[in-house]
């Protein structure tokens, strides 16, 4: 799995509350059986209009001044809803290495550690500020340091995030949750031998 | 000490805690489906890795299955092809798979429990959020992602963190013509879509013991909808009523050793819980959801909201989008929407007493002109069956529902069955987002009897007050 250590880039705006998976990808992609090329389906019936080909130009994200943006800021429980873990392939195809919001969805946030996506959570009056600052500054950019915990706006100003300490181990060395608990087969193994399987 | 059910099944399937990284627990049931599988048998070939334990590993196909013509090949080639890596994936890694015309497929959170699958005291996942569902009989089961999969089919453990605890105590009892589905959607609309994250939530009281297990499983399939990782009910006479003489209970094991074992997983009584909520369940209501979220929802009694009764920006914005979505205008008597379409079935109440609640009240009725069309699917094969037995596909037929074939349906629309841009749809299932049950569909939420009685009466009634013709 890819690593995350710090990622300075581009953020782009999801003003919406209890953003859902069927939001993020829509049920028709979730047929194919493979885990990539899900980048133009990301937010499929927001993002195009009903022809499902051209830009809305309503929705926010579809600005020139957000192409190419690595970073997702948007509200609370993002991600709630369905468990596909096409939801987290299909952000980090589109580009997203971290997204920012005040909360997420229990599956979701989970999915993002097995996808190299780290998922921060600020403060909603810090979200609320954020908004703004993006929305009034072109190629509004942050910084994101997993190692130290923080993130930086464009005037310098530091905001620390907490994550668990394991989940950030997992992110800065990209590991391979199954290698992690292969190395310990021999107490599956026991743990079997005493534990009532009822079949 | 005592100790609650989660607790006590945390502390039996905890294999090993190390320093440095999440606790390892044991996975004592593993149910696969077409959609989230994929991925992860390829990930294991690519590793050169094995399934485990195909043994405690179970397969069926639901999401993608249509539910007319079963007889003939899948029209929809990807549709198809999901269906057949599921079944060669099966058979190359030794797994039971309960196919599309095996007559024990249905929807995977209906087949674990009928199949006596699911039992008290078990771990259960599934690549399925819905898989909460079987926390009614005292199980701790959870939805993952298709990595977790992975994880489980390579080591059948899993990588936790333990939740905190939440009791939500129901007191009093359920005023009679609301049932477990208008309960965990008022559960849902004061608690919120977040509520419960971060917990597992354990449903508790004199109302939850009577409810029967289909009731339970209603009830513990929406936790998910409150955003918890699982709900859990202590397991109890009913659930040894229910469980007794199913196919997949172990026979190694004397039926009395196996029913003692059950019931000591319940929790112990003054066991304590990180927090509490009491729900007094004599305020409930029948319940209709209005918008795109499971907590927009409202009693029968009630109306939409109105914007300027909305006091912070951000909820008003979103019940404003959720409006225009649902095409509604403010203040409108939940009474008077009508609507075009009638989905009864799902994980949440595609189960024979849902579908004989729905039979008592449409039976010696037609369903409303405006009805555009009426569709029930049931759960699973033996649903279907028991419901043909019991004669109750002739009072659907009679009233003039479709009565179809197993699978999820209209539920997430994956097959031909969806509603068209701007229908309304009185629905059972359990997700109310924008497009799931089509692009520009408008679901709402719904218990079965509210479904039957809308499809008579072409708009949502009070069921307390309706005319049953015995």
């Amino acid at each position: 799995m890819e690593k995350f250590t710090v990622l300075k880039g581009i953020v782009a705006p999801l003003d919406a509350r209890n953003v859902d998976t069927d939001q993020i990808v829509p049920k028709q992609f979730l047929k194919r059986i493979q885990r990539t090329g899900y980048e133009d389906v990301l937010f499929y019936d927001w993002r195009y209009l009903d022809d499902g080909k051209t830009p809305n130009p309503q929705f926010e994200m579809n600005a020139e001044r957000y192409k190419g943006a690595t970073i997702l800021l948007t509200r609370d429980n993002f991600g709630c809803g369905s468990s596909r873990e096409h939801a987290p392939w299909a952000l980090k195809d589109y580009g997203f290495r971290c997204i920012v919001a005040i909360s997420f969805a229990d599956i979701f946030y989970n999915n993002c550690f097995n996808n190299g996506i780290l998922p921060v959570t600020l403060a909603p009056e810090t979200i609320e500020q954020l908004f703004h600052e993006v929305r009034t500054h072109e190629n509004y950019m942050l910084e994101v340091d997993l190692v130290n915990q923080k993130v930086t706006k464009p005037n310098g100003e530091k905001i620390h995030f907490d994550i668990h300490s394991f989940l950030k181990e997992r992110l800065l060395n990209g590991w391979d949750q199954i290698g992690l608990t292969l190395r310990y087969e021999d107490l599956i193994d026991k743990f079997e031998k005493r534990h009532p399987l009822r079949l | 000490m005592v100790k609650s059910i989660y607790e006590k099944i945390w502390d039996a399937h905890l294999v090993y805690e190390p320093e440095d990284q999440d606790p390892i627990i044991y996975i004592d049931r593993h149910y696969v489906h077409e959609v989230t599988s994929p991925q992860a048998f390829e990930g294991l070939r690519i590793a050169g890795r094995k399934v485990r334990r195909p043994d405690l590993t179970f397969a069926t196909m639901d999401h993608n299955i249509p539910t007319t013509n079963r007889d003939k090949p899948i029209a929809d080639p990807m549709s198809a092809l999901q269906v057949e890596t599921l079944k060669k994936n099966c058979k190359e890694f030794g797994i039971e798979c309960f196919d599309m015309h095996d007559p024990r497929n249905g929807i995977v959170h209906v087949v674990g429990p009928e199949l006596g699958l699911t039992q008290p005291g078990m771990t259960i996942v599934c690549g399925d959020s819905h898989t909460s569902t079987h926390g009614a009989f005292g199980a701790l089961a959870f939805g993952i992602g298709t990595s977790e999969v992975e994880h489980v089919l390579a080591t059948q453990t899993l990588l936790q963190r333990k939740s905190k605890t939440m009791e939500i105590r129901i007191e009093g009892e359920l005023p009679l013509g609301v049932t477990a589905k208008d309960l965990i959607m008022h559960i849902i609309g004061k608690i919120g879509t977040d509520g419960g994250t971060g917990y597992v939530i354990e449903y508790t009281g004199e109302v939850v013991r009577k409810l029967s297990m289909e009731g339970r499983m209603t009830l513990c399939n929406m936790t998910i909808e409150a955003g918890a990782r699982a709900g859990l009910i202590s397991p109890d006479e009913t659930t040894v009523k229910y469980l007794k003489g199913r196919p997949y209970i172990s026979k190694n094991i004397s039926e009395e050793e196996l029913i003692q074992l059950w019931l000591s997983w319940a929790s112990d009584p003054g066991c304590s819980y990180d927090k509490t909520v009491v729900i007094d369940a004599r305020e409930v209501e029948p319940q209709v959801t209005w918008g795109t979220s499971p907590e927009m929802v409202s009693p029968i009694s009630g109306r939409v909201p109105v914007l300027s009764e909305i006091q912070d920006t951000n909820r008003k914005n979103a019940v404003e989008k959720a409006l225009k979505y649902m095409g509604l205008e403010e203040g409108t008597p939940i009474e008077a929407i009508e609507v075009d379409k009638i989905f009864i079935g799902s994980c949440t109440n595609g189960r024979i007493e849902d579908l004989r609640e729905v039979a008592k009240v449409v039976k010696g009725y037609k369903i409303s002109k405006r009805i555009k069309q009426a569709i029930i699917v049931p759960g699973s094969m033996l649903v279907k069956k028991q419901a043909e037995q019991e004669g109750l596909h002739s009072i659907f037929i009679n009233a003039g529902f479709e009565w179809r074939e197993p699978g999820c349906s209209m539920c997430l629309a994956m097959n031909d069955d969806r509603l068209n841009p701007g229908e309304r749809c009185a629905s059972t299932s359990n997700r109310n987002f924008e497009g799931r049950q089509g692009k520009g569909g408008r679901t709402h939420l719904v218990s079965p009897a509210m479904a039957g009685a809308c499809a008579i009466m072409g708009h949502f009634v009070d069921i307390r007050k309706w005319k049953f013709n015995d």
